[in-house]
């Protein structure tokens, strides 16, 4: 296995006196698709902001890309820039047309000639089938097109490592499927995923690797067909148990 | 008073209801009328009490028969939802009725019938009713202060030209657009500043020098007003921003400055920056005026501004500035794309409040000897020639007011409209 893309070291992070991540260690290397799920409350989300540092960690190293997340405003839009994210909410900015969400990050963190990002967003916009909305506002498109929206805004910054924050969960059930086929797409294409979800069906498909979490900890880790097929941890089989 | 109810229509004789109590009603605003505009009373044969109490009564009668739950005719369900619900309701619709019918022919004749305009001293105002020569005899001063009369187009050209700078934007080409919020926030201050300076003030390019103690009237207002809002908007934007900072010392310097500005009365701040201080300047150094009081207004309201941006930013959900971020961008890039133009559509109308209470603020500059439109009424109305005629003044300056205010809240709801999104 090649030189890990992001190395997460002793990661220990409190909200207050709660402590949400304990000793959290985690190489992830490049073109691995990863998913993590748990229970609600177990750090699951918080992990994955600490990768881009949306929070920060009180102890313990992050390095994403050969770049070390410390108070250093520089490093941190440095591999913000690499590293896209999806969020639950969608977070489209809803003053922007499709297009102008997709190309504003390109413009003005890329420098990207107006043209030229226009042509990429137009070209990310394709993969995820929503090329014809683009000129429309977010409030005029449905939850599912909303979500695929934000996955091409994210790819726009050409990122390498791609953060899914339970992308899926504010949807109708019927716009689940779009929005998981865009993503399984993003992944044939070699794209390096972690991808907090409860779709379990997605992690078989596309996983390399299931990171179950509970109070903070990393509970179990292990190889797709191995986690669901014979897991080790009792935690685990009660999760899967109650999920699957 | 509900035991009337015995007399309520239904389906069958539902017109027969309506007709007659349309006619009742009708009447009783036609005795009102009749009443107050021609002095007639009609119901004179009838005892005192009754004769006054009369429309009402019948007034009441009608409407409690045209009253119904819902009859498919729009204006009488829009009358019968909103002032006619129940029989309080009907009184209170005609009591109201009755005092506007009642308060219009005075009014009407105080200001228009009975009214004076023609003439140009205090005596040919004979009738009974407002003296518009008052105002008309004063108007320049009103509008121009004490600014020499045959130097008024200075002025005038002013203004034209400041107005015509700011539709400068409108008719920029395309590609030169993305210059527009610098154009507004800081050329177009700086050009408007000289405008006014060099135009007004003279001194310079052959024209006399008028000094800033002559200004006054409407045109100070204006002054006024337009240099404290284009300038505190800004300043309050930077406060609000600094309020949310992450660092704690502009945090707190942001916070003891709108603290501190909101604690002051106007008037006490306005009062300062003429007597106290000159004091802490070095000696040579001169500061006009009316620039002390543009300052000292700009950054009193400024406090205001800020808080009311403060709210807008406090709206957007966090997401928004997490995507944000979670894109690359830094602070700057991410409250100029994302975060104000978000915040400043929400709070258009709390902004629109805080300008307006400035553009009816600027009366107080008075205290420190400058005479806007209000001021120049106050020292009008002690003028030995014209006594006696503050009225019609107040009346002039509150329409004058009024029409600006109210054509600033309309552009306000103009914006608004125009920005509209769905989130």
């Amino acid at each position: 296995m090649s030189e890990p893309i992001i190395k997460i070291e002793n990661v220990n992070k409190w909200f207050g006196d709660f402590q949400v991540l304990k000793d959290i260690n985690l190489d992830v290397s490049a073109k691995q698709k990863i998913v993590v799920c748990g229970p609600s409350g177990s750090g699951k989300s918080t992990l994955i902001r600490c990768i881009n540092r949306l929070e920060e960690h009180q102890k313990g190293t992050i390095i994403v890309d050969g770049t070390e997340l410390s108070e250093n405003t520089k490093n941190i839009e440095q591999v913000r820039a690499e590293v896209g994210m999806v969020f639950q909410q969608f977070n489209l900015f809803p003053h922007l047309s499709i297009l102008d969400n997709c190309t504003l990050a390109p413009i003005w963190v890329k420098k990207m000639p107006k043209k030229e990002a226009q042509e990429l967003a137009m070209k990310q916009l394709e993969q995820v089938q929503i090329a014809d909305q683009a000129n429309k506002f977010p409030g005029q498109l449905s939850g599912g097109q909303q979500q695929r929206s934000a996955i091409a805004r994210a790819l726009c910054m050409q990122p390498k490592i791609m953060l899914f924050d339970e992308p899926t969960s504010a949807l109708d059930p019927e716009m689940i499927k779009e929005v998981l086929d865009a993503m399984v797409n993003l992944a044939k294409g070699g794209m390096t995923m972690i991808v907090v979800t409860h779709e379990m069906g997605f992690a078989k498909e596309v996983a390399d690797e299931v990171i179950f979490m509970d109070e903070g900890m990393i509970v179990e880790k292990a190889e797709t067909k191995e986690f669901f097929a014979n897991p080790k941890s009792d935690r685990t089989k009660l999760f899967l148990s109650q999920i699957l | 008073m509900n035991s009337i109810n015995f007399l309520k229509s239904n389906k069958q004789n539902f017109y027969y209801f309506l007709y007659l109590g349309l006619f009742l009603f009708s009447i009783s605003i036609l005795d009102v009328v009749i009443n107050a505009f021609f002095k007639i009373n009609v119901t004179s044969f009838l005892p005192g009490v009754i004769s006054v109490f009369l429309p009402l009564i019948i007034g009441f009668v009608g409407l409690n028969f045209i009253r119904t739950e819902y009859s498919g005719i729009k204006s009488l369900d829009i009358i019968n939802k909103n002032i006619n619900t129940n029989n309080f309701n009907a009184i209170l619709t005609l009591l109201i009725i009755f005092a506007i019918i009642k308060a219009t022919p005075p009014s009407l004749s105080w200001m228009i019938f009975d009214a004076n305009i023609s003439g140009d001293t205090k005596e040919a105002c004979t009738g009974t009713g407002a003296c518009w020569t008052y105002v008309k005899v004063w108007f320049r001063r009103f509008m121009y202060g004490m600014y020499p009369n045959d130097l008024h187009w200075r002025i005038n050209l002013a203004f034209i030209l400041v107005i015509a700078l700011g539709f400068f934007g409108f008719f920029l080409r395309d590609n030169l657009k993305k210059y527009l919020a610098l154009y507004y926030v800081i050329i177009y201050p700086i050009i408007a500043f000289l405008v006014i300076y060099y135009l007004i003030s003279g001194g310079a390019f052959g024209l006399v020098w008028v000094e800033t103690g002559a200004w006054g009237g409407l045109s100070l207002t204006f002054i006024v007003s337009f240099f404290c809002l284009i300038f505190c908007f800004p300043l309050g934007m930077i406060l609000a921003l600094g309020r949310r900072s992450n660092l704690p010392t502009i945090r707190y310097i942001s916070i003891g400055y709108i603290e501190f500005w909101r604690g002051v009365p106007l008037i006490t701040v306005l009062f300062m920056s003429s007597v106290m201080f000159p004091m802490f300047l070095p000696e040579d150094f001169f500061m006009d005026k009316l620039v002390r009081v543009i300052i000292s207004i700009t950054l009193f309201e400024a406090a205001y501004c800020a808080e009311v941006i403060r709210g807008g930013l406090q709206a957007l959900p966090r997401g928004q500035y997490d995507a944000a971020k979670s894109l690359g961008m830094g602070y700057w890039k991410m409250h100029i794309f994302v975060i104000l133009p978000q915040a400043l559509k929400l709070v258009i109308p709390g902004i629109c409040n805080t300008f307006l209470a400035l553009v009816k603020d600027t009366p107080l500059i008075f205290v420190v000897g400058l005479a806007e439109l209000a001021g120049m009424l106050a020292l009008a109305k002690t003028n030995p020639k014209w006594l006696g005629f503050a009225m019609e003044g107040y009346i002039f300056a509150a329409i004058i007011f009024w029409i600006i205010c109210y054509a600033m809240s309309k552009y306000s709801y103009n914006l608004e409209a125009k920005y509209k999104t769905e989130r």
